[in-house]
């Protein structure tokens, strides 16, 4: 069967100004139980982390482990 | 990202834990300290730092069996009467013997457990009998002092590496074949002992919010455990003893009447009544829970809305810091508020985990296997109710033997044929450039566990479930295609999933007779059948690859039960005062 491209709107945020991933830190990445999140290039050259696997157990890590306080976790939309 | 990478490599070890959330930290420590010159390797799929159940800490030792407030005598035989007799007791007292040493180790690693204002442990009581639950004060920092304590020991440590399955030589474990998540390249480990703390089966149900990994445990736990101890050839038992727990509804976090209860909190009806007798998490208490559901007095709510606001912010202090954090932002999305409305609860997806039931692989009192050199402990083995101190503590005993018997074997010669054989198999799904994903395969087949698994069970439904199962282990086997390494990782864990789900099926048709209330309800068996079923049920994998299954005896007691403490368990329902009662029936 064929496959499609389906938008999904996922819940880990995170503030670019804050993020330091262009200076190497993947602490986010790392802390990850379900390896969701991927360093990522941005249009300014610079780099920042993103989820970029909708499997998020909402669990926290990224966020309190992140030491610029750039990582944002909210309630995945289908349970919140 | 996440390119798949063409490559292999071996290397070797003495002792080779599989899992490093709870157990699998503790069994490499104690492995490496029996014999320091054991090499010790803790592979993880995640990253050690902050993996497993506990990723986020946890909030309070809840089977804690401490001198002066509690016996190993005492906690057994509340442990067999809560798992309706079905209980090797040995392994459950020397738990019991052997967890305050465990405390005491935890406590110089630095976490600590609370105190009252004489300097004794603050012990709670949440059981129905006994007296075993004590907070941990700052128990959001388990994960880190483990890691410093692993890096202290020189533990060698693999993070993203997920084991597949199990290597068997000379009829004894050899080692495992594992894949790196994100680049899919290939590690043989030789071993000569293997400890698998690979955590519960925690993505066997779907949960009702529809999101595949909104699930009660970790769903990083796929119960890759359970399948690969099953393709070894181990015996798993009682696996029809279903994890299903009261959590707050949609989120499917743990509403926490463990930490509530002791500060009077409590699970009541849509009435505010209280219903049950005791909060502590039993197939009993959950059979109860089900029916006030389904009664006009559901749905079930935690109740903390009667208490002093000060007693309610120490809850919400515990609640919004550990094991589950986003406990507070989900209420507060909802606009609930403890102090004013209960909040909502449901009954958890179904799972495999000892931590809570008695699913798991059939281990003895030094957590060894029916498979020489392979050991379990944690949430994948069947040791019952034995939580997270559990998983420290008999993750230590596997620790301890497995460093011994490593001291004495050589490594065990096996067929390369293995390792090709799994290769062509984790590979297969990279190799087509059509076919289903891996996510559309794992949502029906969770979808199915719940339309034909959930208790309570129904002969003819699990028929028609195993049937619906193999239509969807052919779409696996035959159709299943991803992208990258990442996907073959959860193509790996959905075939653990389906295998689980096949075992579940299985083994829930096998015990014809009620056990353990919700858990394992038979609805055209009901009630016990001790004459025939007073029994462990092991599920093994025959020489023809099938699910085969037997009855094994329980072995004699070393703690009597008398008789009129038996049903203690089956008390759980409040009951109503007459008048009450009289004016129901008008």
């Amino acid at each position: 069967m064929p496959l499609a491209e389906t938008l999904t709107s996922v819940p880990v945020v995170v503030d670019d100004d804050k993020c330091i991933a262009s200076k190497g830190c993947t602490v986010c990445v790392d802390v990850c139980p379900l390896d969701v999140l991927r360093i990522v290039d941005l249009s300014d050259g610079t780099k920042s982390a993103r989820m970029v696997y909708d499997e998020c157990w909402y669990c926290m890590p990224c966020q309190a482990d992140c030491p610029t306080s750039a990582v944002t976790v909210s309630i995945p939309y289908l349970l919140k | 990202m996440d390119d798949i990478k063409q490559g292999s490599s071996q290397i070797e070890c003495d002792v080779l834990v599989l899992g490093g959330g709870t157990a699998g930290p503790m069994a490499a420590l104690k492995a490496k300290k029996q014999n320091p010159k054991a090499n010790v390797v803790l592979l993880e799929k995640a990253n050690v730092k902050r993996s497993g159940a506990i990723c986020m800490g946890m909030d309070g030792l809840n089977n804690a069996v401490i001198p002066g407030y509690a016996t190993p005598e005492q906690y057994t035989k509340e442990i067999t009467i809560a798992n309706d007799g079905i209980v090797d007791q040995e392994a459950v007292y020397r738990y019991a013997a052997g967890c305050y040493e465990i405390i005491e180790e935890l406590d110089r690693f630095g976490i600590r457990f609370q105190k009252d204002q004489n300097g004794e442990y603050d012990v709670k009581k949440v059981h129905h009998i006994g007296t075993y639950v004590l907070p941990m004060p700052n128990g959001d920092t388990v994960k880190k002092a483990l890691y410093r304590q692993l890096r202290k020991a020189r533990i060698n440590i693999s993070n993203r590496y997920m084991a597949t399955r199990l290597l068997k030589g000379e009829d004894r474990i050899a080692g495992a074949i594992c894949v790196n998540t994100r680049t899919a390249e290939f590690l043989t480990i030789k071993a000569k002992s293997v400890i698998m703390c690979m955590g519960a089966a925690g993505r066997l149900g779907l949960p009702s919010s529809g999101y595949l990994y909104g699930t009660y445990e970790n769903p990083v736990n796929s119960g890759d455990g359970y399948a690969m101890a099953y393709h070894a050839g181990a015996d798993l038992a009682n696996l029809e003893c279903f994890q299903i727990n009261p959590l707050i509804k949609d989120y499917n976090g743990p509403a926490c009447a463990y930490v509530a209860g002791p500060l009077g909190g409590y699970t009541a009806n849509g009435d505010g009544d209280r219903f049950i007798e005791c909060d502590y998490w039993s197939g009993q208490m959950m059979q109860e829970f089900y029916d006030e559901l389904q009664s006009g007095k559901g749905p079930v709510f935690l109740k903390l809305n009667h208490l002093a606001d000060e007693t309610v912010a120490e809850i919400e202090r515990t609640l919004h810091i550990v094991e589950r954090p986003s406990r507070g932002l989900f209420h507060e999305g909802r606009g609930t508020d403890y102090r004013k409305q209960m909040i909502e609860m449901h009954i958890s997806e179904i799972g495999f985990c000892s931590g809570h039931s008695a699913s798991g692989v059939y281990v003895d009192e030094n957590a060894r296997t029916s498979v020489q050199g392979l050991y379990a402990a944690g949430d994948m083995a069947n040791v019952p109710h034995n939580y997270m101190l559990g998983a420290f503590t008999n993750g230590g005993y596997a620790g301890l033997d497995a460093a011994q018997y490593s001291a004495d074997v050589d490594f065990a010669r096996f067929d390369e044929e293995q390792i090709e054989i799994e290769k062509a198999r984790v590979l297969a799904p990279t190799k087509r450039s059509d076919g289903l994903p891996p996510n559309q395969i794992e949502y029906k087949i969770r979808r199915l566990v719940n339309d034909y698994l959930q208790p309570p069970k129904v002969t003819r439904k699990i028929e028609l479930g195993l049937a619906r199962f193999a239509e969807a282990r052919e779409d696996l086997e035959q159709s299943m295609m991803v992208s990258n390494s990442h996907e073959l990782m959860r193509a790996l864990e959905v075939a653990s999933v389906m295998d689980c789900a096949e075992m579940a099926a299985h083994a829930s048709l096998y015990r014809k007779e009620s056990r353990w209330g919700l858990y394992h309800n038979r609805v055209e068996y009901a009630g016990k059948n001790d004459e025939e079923w007073f029994c462990h049920t092991l599920l093994s994998k025959s020489d023809s690859g099938e699910y085969s299954l037997r009855k094994q005896d329980v072995k004699p007691y070393i703690v009597d039960i008398e008789e009129h403490e038996r049903d203690a368990y089956e008390h759980q329902r409040v009951k109503s005062e007459p008048a009450v009662a009289a004016a129901s029936t008008l």
